[in-house]
């Protein structure tokens, strides 16, 4: 525990914990994708994050597990900006965001924020699809409008993606007519269409009727499978325990633990973790 | 055929003949208003056929301006209310007060004083405007005032996730704008202009007062030549509530057409 809390307050340059190390399916001497350090965040006087840690590296899915409140949605939030941490530091892919709670830095910030965001795809709880838009559309709007692509050459990119998660005949339909499943499988193939560094998800599933669930995970395991680098905030204890390399427990604002899931989820050390995952079960979970 | 499908057909039957008679009701009523209206006026109005006749086409003939000034008007008011709306928005103290101040002092004073404002006062610092002129700043900057709520509303009422989503994907807020938030902002917006327009085209009659020679000008004119403005007056409101009726047919026509498309497109994202 006091390791972690070491991790949680240093600077950027803090040593690796052994529980930080990169998964066996990492190759050796590769840089992270994405690191976050002491990511703090107070709403008024809600102490929400209390300095949070996480690297991830290439090929990687991360699952961050936590009850309802403990801040896990709003540190995935951080990493792109969507919420604007108090303190902390975010690089993707070698561009490095700061925090800036007294807005002293002008409109180069924003413009390394739009670097970020253009390397971290992020899929919704609530899908978030244009519904003016077409699914074609909705996949290749910010490829055309941020990166400049050609259109073309981005319907091509989209239609790959669409193949993957399986939608490429409601290519021409518009959201509304889509299921939530389908919605959300859209979602993914819009934020893939950008070619991200790293894939966050909000908790993707939460939003969706139970029968689902199921196609919308299937999507994700394949991504994880393929060596997509992801960072996964989920109630779905299976789906983390298949297909996780690394999960973290966050609680009150900060990662009580960090492991492999069979450690994690199968052996938590942290008494909190067990708390969590002793009540989990007692709810219905299979493991 | 079954019980069940037996029962169910005529359950089906009674619920129409239900709605048929409600609606033959309806349209009774409205022949019997209308019938008593016309036989108000042609027994206690002292109708004189051929004067009403010779006055229809005069105050007929003015149809045109008043349809030119509403037009004119309020594609002012669309353009000002589009300024004044990312006014409302804008994050600048400054331009936002601009913006804010113009809502607030264009819908604090009544609309019959700025037209005059206009065409009586300005002439005092040597500003002289053509009157049609007049007519359509004060409706067009009247009207851009209210319409400036209703576009930010409208812009607001897209949901946040939907900035998220374009944030999200590397979208600065201009980009966003334009291509995400405007294009839907647009379809909540449109019904408004349309109710607008029919609003407009009775607010026009305030032009009279400065010498237009629209439908209500040419009404009182005629009618007090001869002192007949309670037949002029009648003709001119009746030129007015057919407009009114073709108008808002017409608004109904295009929000229809605009519904269709978002059941096929937009809701829930």
């Amino acid at each position: 525990m006091s390791d972690m809390k070491q991790l949680s307050t240093t600077p950027a340059t803090h040593p690796v914990h052994p529980a930080e190390k990169p998964g066996v399916l990492v190759k050796p001497g590769a840089e992270p994708v994405l690191k976050a350090t002491n990511i703090t965040k107070w709403f008024g006087e809600n102490h929400v994050l209390r300095g949070a840690s996480i690297t991830v590296w290439p090929g990687e899915t991360v699952c961050i597990l936590g009850r309802s409140g403990s801040g896990k949605s709003t540190f995935l939030r951080s990493l792109n900006f969507l919420e604007d941490p108090t303190d902390g530091t975010v690089e993707i892919d070698s561009v490095v965001v700061g925090a800036d709670p007294f807005h002293t830095e002008g409109g180069e910030r924003q413009e390394r924020i739009r670097e970020v965001r253009m390397r971290a795809g992020m899929v919704f709880q609530e899908f978030n699809l244009f519904p003016h838009l077409s699914v074609i559309e909705n996949c290749v709007e910010a490829p055309v409008h941020v990166k400049k692509m050609d259109r073309k050459e981005a319907e091509a990119i989209a239609e790959k993606y669409l193949v993957k998660v399986g939608l490429l005949e409601k290519r021409d339909e518009y959201p509304s007519r889509l299921s939530g499943g389908q919605r959300q499988r859209v979602a993914i193939a819009r934020a893939l269409t950008m070619q991200p560094k790293v894939l966050l998800f909000d908790e993707p599933t939460s939003a969706l009727d139970p029968t689902l669930v199921g196609e919308v995970l299937k999507v994700m395991a394949d991504l994880a499978h393929e060596g997509r680098t992801m960072i996964v905030v989920t109630h779905e204890m299976d789906f983390a325990h298949e297909a996780a390399d690394r999960v973290y427990y966050m609680d009150q604002g900060e990662f009580a633990e960090v492991g492999p899931p069979e450690q994690v989820i199968d052996a938590p050390k942290d008494p909190r973790t067990k708390e969590f995952l002793s009540r989990f079960r007692t709810l219905g979970g299979k493991k | 055929m079954s019980d069940a499908q037996r029962l169910a057909l005529a359950v089906a039957d009674a619920q129409a003949s239900r709605t048929k008679a409600w609606s033959r009701r309806f349209r009774l009523t409205w022949g019997a208003v209308v019938a008593l209206l016309i036989v108000f006026i042609a027994t206690s109005l002292n109708v004189e056929i051929g004067f009403m006749t010779s006055a229809t086409p005069f105050i007929l003939g003015g149809i045109g301006l008043t349809i030119l000034v509403s037009a004119a008007s309020i594609t002012l008011a669309t353009a000002l209310a589009t300024i004044g709306a990312l006014g409302r928005l804008s994050g600048n103290a400054v331009i936002n007060g601009i913006a804010s101040f113009y809502v607030s002092f264009f819908r604090g004073t009544p609309l019959i004083l700025q037209l005059l404002f206009w065409y009586l006062a300005l002439p005092q610092v040597g500003i002289v405007l053509d009157p049609i002129l007049c007519a359509i700043v004060a409706l067009g900057m009247n009207y851009g005032a209210y319409m400036t709520e209703i576009f930010r509303a409208g812009v607001q009422a897209v949901p946040l996730g939907q900035r998220e989503a374009a944030a999200a994907l590397g979208m600065s807020n201009r980009t966003a704008f334009v291509r995400i938030i405007a294009p839907q902002a647009f379809r909540i917006i449109v019904p408004a202009i349309g109710n607008d327009f029919v609003a407009m085209l009775k607010d026009s009659a305030l032009a009279s007062t400065v010498s237009l020679h629209e439908i209500l000008w040419r009404a009182q004119n005629i009618g007090a030549q001869k002192f007949k403005t309670l037949q002029t007056f009648m003709i001119a409101a009746m030129v007015y509530w057919v407009l009114t009726i073709v108008f808002t047919a017409l608004q109904n026509r295009i929000e229809t057409r605009l519904s269709a498309g978002d059941r096929n497109k937009a809701v829930k994202g």
